[in-house]
């Protein structure tokens, strides 16, 4: 029988309990549509995580002072204040595939400007912080590498920080005080909104480390040494050389310092998205068996209900491959149209659950062709047994079936 | 004239229940072209069974069976279903006509299983000859709900014709019609034989059978009588007469 011809009698049956193919399609609408809307809230989930990851830096390791022990109490991570200037440029002198350094040194402090107060975070970092976070400076430009050798009282504001103290008025060229020091504001940062861990990144304020150092903090030790690997491929390799310089430069004393990987926390964070998409996933794949399950039934009673038929089509020569096609054609029908309508359903709830609670959502083609994929071979699966019964049927018995 | 048909002491025994049941005991019978036979028998008697070997619909237990010639006693499901296709046209009792689907569509059936493809064209035309034949072309496009029980019968027996059968096979045709639609499927099957189609049907109407030219009788399995027709009837001539005597009963009323 003419493929053409199998289709037309497939949907003339279908359509002959109309309203029984659209409950039974119901099932798999309802699957594909909660698979579409869960991976697409999942997928978003993830990009939004690893955007907010992305935005920390690239291939970044972060050096931190470690534990520091007097008279056998133990301070913890962070506690030994051993980290050095001299140890960011030895790293950045010695260790190759380093593409920048920036000796990091942090403190809360009071800023006054312009008859306002605010308190914020005042980061002291060398010139390549900003390439090595991928921010920028949007009005007036960063201090120069003259400004970091000089200690020069100069400072980019953040975003938040200018609204703060600025609400109305052009920070570039006005003065700020940080702890009484007068600084000069040369350059507003560009926003960068909230981070992984939901920090406001804005709420900051960047001077050459020299200064803060030398200003600011008043100590020798930095709070941290960030430094930009080439490629992911050296992370390794240069965690463990930045390690051996260090345990070098310190001489046989016990190791006081830590070197972390900024790819292990992204690996975490995605992972955990990764882990709910596929959950997320899985359940609403069950939603989709349980359809099949639908469709297997349906065919079954279909089956049942059309032996005279099937017994007259055997009786006029069908072969039981040709009644077995004919069902199987019309269980596919019957899942994939209910796969193609749970894409448009499935697609527009995403649209809807990102308009009503602003989650980004991200409805990728690979769901979409895997879930109508699926769905298909549901049909087959499910739609196997029924057909396969109608094709064994004896066409005698078939006749005589009332 | 060569025998369409010829069965060799066949045998059918059903083993599916408690007891076997031995249906058909040894049937020997040559068909020839162009005959117009009626098997008759009590109930239980063979004869359906009998009918259902001879549309290979079901395989002889023992026994060969000769179609046209060729041994299909040891053929295997497709093949059968391909002869059926092809050298058999089948009449049942209760029509047997797909429902919500057009005369001409159920006429169209057979060629669709056909091994050998046609346009639709072709499937089209050869359709409405066919019903042409049984005089219902302009009954094509009606559903058999639209259609008398007389009207679906020769639907039936114009899709049994499509693929030019060498045997038309018909079980109790007229089983569930009235006297007079009876007659008329009769008059279809007298004029199809006259054209020199063989016919072989099951009926267990006396009257019936004589408007056949042969008249097998089947008791416990065996057949056990065959004869010839005499004082056949002649379908026109005794619609005439129904008529008629219907015509003069309302002049009576």
């Amino acid at each position: 029988m003419r493929f053409l011809n199998i289709i037309k009698v497939a949907l003339r049956a279908l359509r002959r309990s109309a309203m029984r193919s659209i409950l039974t399609a119901l099932g798999i609408i309802i699957g594909v549509a909660a698979v579409i809307a869960m991976v697409s809230i999942g997928n978003g989930a993830k990009s939004q995580v690893e955007a907010s990851i992305a935005s920390l830096g690239q291939n970044i390791i972060s050096v931190f002072p470690g534990n520091f022990t007097t008279g056998g109490v133990r301070g913890g991570w962070g506690s030994a204040s051993t980290l050095t200037v001299e140890d960011a440029q030895a790293i950045s002198r010695e260790i190759a595939g380093v593409v920048a350094v920036s000796p990091e040194i942090t403190d809360r402090a009071q800023v006054l400007a312009n008859g306002l107060n605010w308190n914020t975070l005042i980061r002291g970092e060398d010139i390549t912080y900003l390439d090595i976070r991928i921010w920028s400076v949007t009005d007036g430009e960063m201090f120069s590498e003259a400004d970091v050798r000089s200690a020069t009282k100069v400072c980019v504001i953040g975003k938040t920080v200018a609204n703060q103290l600025f609400p109305n008025m052009d920070p570039v060229g006005q003065t700020l005080r940080i702890r009484n020091i007068p600084f000069k504001i040369l350059g507003v940062l560009a926003s960068k909104g909230f981070n992984y861990f939901g920090q406001d990144q804005d709420d900051t304020l960047i001077i050459p480390y020299s200064s803060h150092l030398k200003r600011i903090a008043r100590r020798p030790n930095l709070n941290s040494i960030l430094i930009q690997a080439q490629s992911p491929e050296q992370m390794a390799r240069i965690q463990q050389d930045v390690t051996d310089l260090l345990q070098q430069r310190r001489s046989g004393r016990e190791p006081d310092f830590t070197v972390r990987n900024q790819q292990e926390l992204a690996e975490a964070a995605t992972a955990t998205t990764k882990t709910m998409t596929v959950l997320l996933g899985a359940i609403a794949g069950v939603s989709l068996i349980v359809g099949g399950i639908g469709i297997m039934n349906i065919m079954l009673v279909s089956v049942t209900e059309r032996t005279r038929e099937i017994g007259i089509r055997l009786a006029v020569g069908a072969h039981g491959r040709d009644v077995l096609t004919q069902f199987l054609v019309e269980a596919i029908i019957l899942s994939s149209m209910g796969g193609a309508l749970g894409v448009v359903l499935g697609v527009g709830a995403s649209q809807l659950v990102s308009k009503l609670n602003g989650w980004p959502v991200l409805v990728s083609t690979s769901a979409i062709v895997g879930a109508v994929a699926f769905s298909a071979a549901i049909g087959v699966f499910f739609g196997f047994y029924p057909a396969r019964k109608a094709a064994q049927l004896d066409p005698i018995e078939a006749l005589r079936y009332e | 004239m060569p025998a369409v048909v010829q069965l060799e002491e066949i045998h059918k025994i059903y083993d599916s229940g408690e007891v076997p049941v031995h249906a058909v005991r040894g049937v020997t019978l040559d068909i020839a072209s162009g005959e117009f036979v009626a098997v008759m028998g009590a109930s239980g008697s063979g004869k359906s069974t009998l009918m259902n070997l001879l549309g290979c619909l079901d395989r002889p237990t023992k026994g060969r069976y000769l179609l046209g010639g060729t041994d299909v006693s040891g053929l295997d499901r497709n093949q059968l279903a391909d002869l059926r296709n092809q050298k058999l046209g089948f009449v049942f009792q209760g029509f047997n006509l797909l429902s919500r689907t057009t005369a001409l569509e159920n006429v169209e059936l057979p060629m669709l299983y056909g091994r050998r493809r046609f346009t639709s064209r072709e499937v089209r035309d050869r359709a409405l000859h066919s019903l042409d034949i049984v005089g219902l072309s302009n009954r094509a496009d009606h559903f058999p709900s639209q259609l008398s029980g007389g009207q679906q019968q020769r639907v039936a027996i114009a899709r049994a014709l499509i693929n030019d059968p060498q045997i038309l096979l018909a079980d109790e045709p007229t089983g569930n019609l009235d006297s007079k639609t009876a007659v008329e499927i009769m008059g279809v099957f007298q004029k199809l034989n006259d054209q020199g189609i063989t016919l072989v049907m099951v009926t267990h109407e006396l009257d019936i059978a004589h408007y056949c030219k042969r008249n097998l009788i089947m008791r416990d399995g065996r057949l056990v009588s065959d004869t010839p027709v005499s004082g056949r009837l002649d379908a026109p001539v005794e619609l005439q007469r129904i008529l008629s005597a219907e015509a003069a009963h309302k002049l009576t009323d």
